[in-house]
């Protein structure tokens, strides 16, 4: 009877440990040597740029990514409230920029839950990076596009996903806010294998 | 403790360092104009100018405004603000009040970089200053007389 407990227990262990094998996300993204078992380089890049763009589809992420003037707040991507403008350069409106409200880093409210987002500098994605209502192709073909992406090489971009404070943010944003998936560690690593897998859209 | 210039006066508060501005301004140095509406960055009526920008005192922790330059309602005095107090007496702009030091920090702010403002600049500018008694109209024309004075 004990014998038989025992090997119940080591077959779990074996059978939870072959699962997270199969699948193994970090925060609902998965990593990198997921995509080990494509033989076509093109479809595996496609693949790794579908998973990439769970965060870059993610609210924390499109709110700030809008093809309007307007940015979003929540999970819902509901209209900022107050009303505010991109104004020039993505900061916001004279005697109303971005800054007025939001501060260096999150800041906790005191007077309720919740926290006001924060990051140095806080601004709009400029609108030629409008993500809001594209696909995930339409997507991949601005990012990749120079003239789009605020003139960056494939190297650059890596680094901006990988490293970049404001991108970061998306995944420490204050109380009262989900995380974008992954980590931004993860994020950069699956950026630099789209890239090195050539870096190919998925089709439509 | 945090140090800090106010109205042109140099500062110095022991306080926690999460301790809004509003409430230093407030209850440590006694400078009431400033007020309190939400504490959620959603009414203005805690607007200050902060390095020469308007900046809502409730959601500035004091660890964030340490060394800064700080104007609120009873420091500012320069000729945009003096047109817009004028305007505002003028037009009887205020009805309980409650909202006004933020309206007129505001409306100084837009003026300072816009001198001649399009009522789309005012919307842009004055919509995150919430009025519970509606006096947006007089705000609007208020604001387009402080700019005829001011260009006058
Ligand atoms: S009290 Fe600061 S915005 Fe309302
Ligand atoms: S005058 Fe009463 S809230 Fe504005």
């Amino acid at each position: 009877m004990k014998m038989w407990k025992v090997s119940t227990v080591a077959l779990i262990a074996i059978l939870s440990a072959a699962s997270s094998g199969w699948s193994e996300e970090v925060n609902g993204l998965r990593t990198v040597d997921e995509f080990d078992g494509f033989t076509d380089e093109t479809a595996r890049s496609q693949a790794l740029f579908e998973e990439m763009a769970k965060v870059i589809q993610h609210p924390r992420c499109l709110n700030c990514h809008p093809a309007d003037n307007t940015p979003r707040q929540g999970m819902e991507m509901r209209i900022h409230e107050p009303p505010v403008v991109r104004g020039d350069s993505g900061f916001g409106a004279p005697g109303m920029r971005c800054n007025t409200c939001h501060g260096s880093e999150n800041v906790d409210y005191v007077s309720g839950d919740g926290s006001i987002p924060g990051h140095s500098p806080w601004m709009l994605a400029p609108i030629e990076q409008a993500w809001i209502g594209k696909t995930v192709a339409e997507i991949c073909a601005q990012i990749k596009d120079p003239e789009r992406n605020g003139g960056r090489t494939l190297a650059e971009l890596h680094e901006h996903n990988a490293h970049d404070g404001l991108v970061g943010w998306g995944w420490t944003p204050g109380e009262g806010r989900e995380s974008a998936p992954g980590t931004q560690e993860l994020f950069g690593e699956l950026t630099n294998a789209w890239i090195e897998a050539g870096a190919a859209c998925p089709e439509g | 403790m945090y140090n800090l210039t106010v109205n042109n006066r140099e500062v110095s508060v022991d306080v926690p360092g999460d301790t809004p501005l509003l409430w230093v301004l407030r209850d440590e140095l006694r400078l009431t104009g400033t007020k309190f509406g939400c504490g959620v960055a959603q009414c203005g009526a805690c607007t200050v100018m902060m390095d020469g920008m308007t900046r809502r005192s409730c959601v500035t922790p004091i660890e964030m405004a340490d060394g800064a330059f700080v104007e609120t309602i009873e420091g500012l005095d320069t000729p945009e603000s003096q047109a817009v107090q004028a305007a505002w007496v003028a037009n009887d702009v205020p009805q309980c009040g409650w909202c006004q030091s933020g309206q007129v920090v505001s409306a100084t702010a837009l003026l300072t970089e816009i001198p001649q403002p399009t009522d789309d600049d005012i919307d842009n500018a004055m919509a995150g200053n919430i009025c519970r008694c509606a006096t947006y109209q007089r705000i609007r024309k208020a604001i387009h007389d402080a700019a005829s004075t001011l260009e006058g």
